[in-house]
């Protein structure tokens, strides 16, 4: 079983993910257990996907998080796509997901995920990482913490630096 | 200047720890080429044509006899014993080891130096006038501002593969802008509104390379505290919106285009809406404890045009020459700013060796209160200097090389690195301005030219803002020849705009000819106050296009 690297360490991964929409005149088969959909599949099918409760959504980096705005208290799982570690869009829909959207589920990396990138995905609101099968998935937690302060404020430290220099 | 606490240290500390783990990792084959890549860029380092390149930051300009001396040191330990001051008020080295890299950067360190975001697609080095605070026409010293967007944008979670480079300047004088704001991708003003509060013009969209613009005011006021959740505001929309196909569409100027400045305007203020009430926003506070780094140094009680510097201009033409051309009135009485000019004749604009930045680590301690400043221009200056001790720094730098008295006439050329050291680039700059050097060489037909800026680049990507030159000369690849274009009317002012193409390109050697003809036909056409660029834009291209293009019979 393929692993994911969570906040409280590395862990079987139950999930499976449906990398995309099944293509005109096909219907939609989805596997058993815990699955993660395209957001066109679940704007398609939302009330019925609802209802099994074990569906997350995945988005790709140029969608929007505002299409599940109304989403985010339902959803147990949103993924956002890296498709190359150089696009920086999902930093910036992690944070949305968080900050403006509420969502308080699992926020999970796929794609692209590398090393390097995994503490910028945590200050913007990831909490889940499904690191490239290629690299060595031991180091993540040394990389996860390379730095133990940051001048701005992220979904975890909503105070920057320049607030909190000044209280002491 | 600023001067690092415990959580600057902390953090700086940590970068290079990480950067010396990902050399390691990227040295054995671990993390890829392309993997590690942007990782390096971001800490300066770059690929060149004959070695690596490393690009240092200096924060808005500012560096003091500490650091230069361990830049003197760096560049003598790692590199060939020369560093190379750029158009970004940055210093590049270019010949270390890129398995030296994380020791030079750990050197860096503890001297609060660093090479932070000097590359790669990220938010860059905040510039700034290198007359900040000590020029009579400042609204207000805009470099604690410049300190604080250093914080804001340094290692940004959520802004570090942007689309591309983004560049932001920062002017706070009236009526000149030496930090060519409206050629970034945000350019800020210092301004006040009617009822007498600070704040900011906010440009966005300006910027060279391929697509020359001229930045639009996307907010004609932006409250001073409002400043950095209105710049996450833009840099997040460019992040969701800029193009990510096609990297010479990538900028941030290609998408206020499409989406027009009022468009791209209405984007950010909904985005900023969301956001400009959280914790982010700047306190008075916050704003104060970086001011006290910025104020003013013990200077005396003392009066302008002290007898010995008057007797001393009277007595040598020499150095009445330097004091009208290389120094600036000063805020203060008794005062004025030095420019050292990096821009002798044989010598790149901008190239400094190991031994000269001790020499001026020197000069500043003696002469200037121990800081100095680089400048877009590529020149040192010396902000803080005693009219009644000129005469004494004229003296001691003219030896050194830091007299050539030609500031901002003909021969202070902007020039990029060129082919002679960068990968990117189709032609040589270099040798290009040396021959311009060579050909205008009497100082007081300089004198009589006046103010002229002659910009060259090249490359496309405008290193030497050849678009923003009076003149600019352009490097291209014809058939794997080397060519200059030549444009005329560019402003990086108040006034910016970008130079008009001349013609046809010229082959390397026609170059001095083709810059005497131009120069000629302003020296014809000029009216008694005109500057260069007054009379260009009186009389049009025309009579250049003619002039430079006319066939001998």
């Amino acid at each position: 079983m393929p692993q994911i690297i969570k906040a409280d360490g590395i862990q079987d991964d139950i999930w499976t993910l449906l990398s995309a929409a099944p293509a005109e005149g096909e219907s939609l088969n989805l596997p058993e257990g815990p699955v993660i959909v395209p957001v066109a599949v679940w704007q398609a099918e939302r009330e019925t996907l609802k209802a099994r409760g074990d569906v997350g959504v995945w988005l790709e980096s140029h969608e929007e998080p505002e299409a599940l705005a109304d989403d985010v208290t339902t959803l147990p799982l949103i993924a956002v796509n890296f498709p190359k570690f150089t696009d920086g869009r999902g930093y910036s829909i992690g944070r949305l997901l968080r900050e403006r959207f509420g969502f308080s589920g699992e926020l999970r990396a796929i794609g692209d995920v590398l090393l390097d990138q995994l503490q910028f995905m945590r200050r913007c609101g990831f909490d889940a990482y499904a690191l490239r099968s290629d690299k060595d998935i031991q180091q993540a937690e040394y990389c996860l913490n390379f730095f133990s302060m940051a001048y701005q404020a992220d979904v975890h430290q909503k105070v920057p630096l320049f607030r909190r220099r000044n209280a002491s | 200047m600023y001067v690092y606490d415990e959580y600057d240290r902390q953090i700086l500390q940590e970068r290079v720890a990480q950067f010396r783990h990902q050399t390691a990792r990227a040295l054995t084959g671990e993390l890829s080429e392309e993997e590690f890549l942007p990782l390096r860029l971001q800490n300066g380092l770059y690929v060149q044509r004959l070695a690596p390149m490393l690009r240092i930051c200096i924060p808005y300009g500012m560096l003091n006899a500490t650091q230069l001396r361990r830049l003197a040191r760096v560049t003598r330990d790692y590199d060939k014993g020369f560093a190379h001051f750029t158009t970004r008020q940055n210093v590049q080295l270019n010949w270390p080891n890129l398995e030296d890299v994380p020791d030079i950067l750990a050197e860096l360190a503890e001297v609060e130096m660093h090479a932070n975001q000097t590359s790669g697609n990220c938010i860059r080095n905040t510039t700034t006038d290198q007359y900040a605070g000590v020029h009579a026409d400042e609204l207000i010293d805009p470099r604690p501002y410049c300190e604080v967007i250093r914080q804001w944008s340094t290692y940004h979670p959520e802004f570090a593969f942007l689309p591309r480079k983004f560049k932001i300047a920062v002017n706070a004088a009236a009526n000149t802008d030496r930090a060519a704001i409206q050629v970034h991708d945000i350019g800020l003003q210092i301004v006040r509104d009617a009822a007498g509060q600070l704040g900011f013009r906010v440009h966005a969209g300006g910027g060279l390379g391929r697509t020359p613009m001229v930045g639009p005011v996307i907010r004609e006021f932006l409250p001073e505290l409002d400043l950095l959740t209105y710049l996450e505001a833009i840099v997040r929309v460019y992040n969701r919106y800029g193009r990510r196909d096609n990297k010479y569409k990538a900028r941030i100027k290609i998408l206020v285009k499409a989406l027009t400045p009022e468009g791209f305007a209405e984007r950010v203020e909904a985005e900023w809406n969301h956001i400009k009430d959280s914790p982010s926003r700047l306190t008075p506070e916050a704003i104060e404890q970086v001011k006290v780094f910025f104020t003013e140094p013990a200077y005396a009680a003392l009066e302008d045009n002290p007898a010995a510097l008057v007797q001393a201009r009277s007595d040598d033409k020499a150095f009445n020459n330097w004091v009208t051309r290389n120094t600036e009135p000063h805020k203060k009485p008794g005062y004025r700013i030095v420019t050292l000019t990096l821009k002798k004749t044989g010598v790149p604009p901008g190239d400094i060796t190991d031994r000269q930045l001790e020499q001026v680590a020197d000069l500043c301690e003696r002469f200037s209160f121990g800081e100095v400043r680089a400048t877009h221009n590529q020149n040192l200056v010396l902000a803080d200097v005693r009219q009644d001790e000129l005469y004494a720094l004229w003296q001691a730098i003219k030896p050194l090389g830091f007299a050539t008295p030609n500031l901002n006439t003909l021969t202070d050329i902007i020039c990029c690195p060129g082919g002679d050291y960068c990968a990117l680039a189709n032609a040589k700059s270099i040798p290009v301005a040396e021959a311009i050097q060579r050909k205008f060489d009497n100082l007081d037909y300089l004198y009589d030219l006046g103010d002229i800026e002659l910009n060259i680049s090249g490359c496309m990507n405008a290193c030497g803002h050849h678009h923003v030159g009076n003149i600019g000369v352009l490097g291209v690849d014809k058939k794997g020849e080397e060519f200059y274009q030549v444009s005329l009317g560019g402003s990086s002012q108040h006034d910016a705009e970008i130079g008009k193409i001349l013609g046809p390109s010229f082959a390397q050697e026609q170059m001095p000819e083709v810059i005497e003809k131009i120069i000629n036909v302003y020296v014809e056409q000029r009216t008694d106050e005109e500057s260069f660029l007054d009379t260009f834009r009186r009389v049009g291209m025309n009579p250049f296009k003619e002039r430079v293009y006319a066939t001998n019979h």
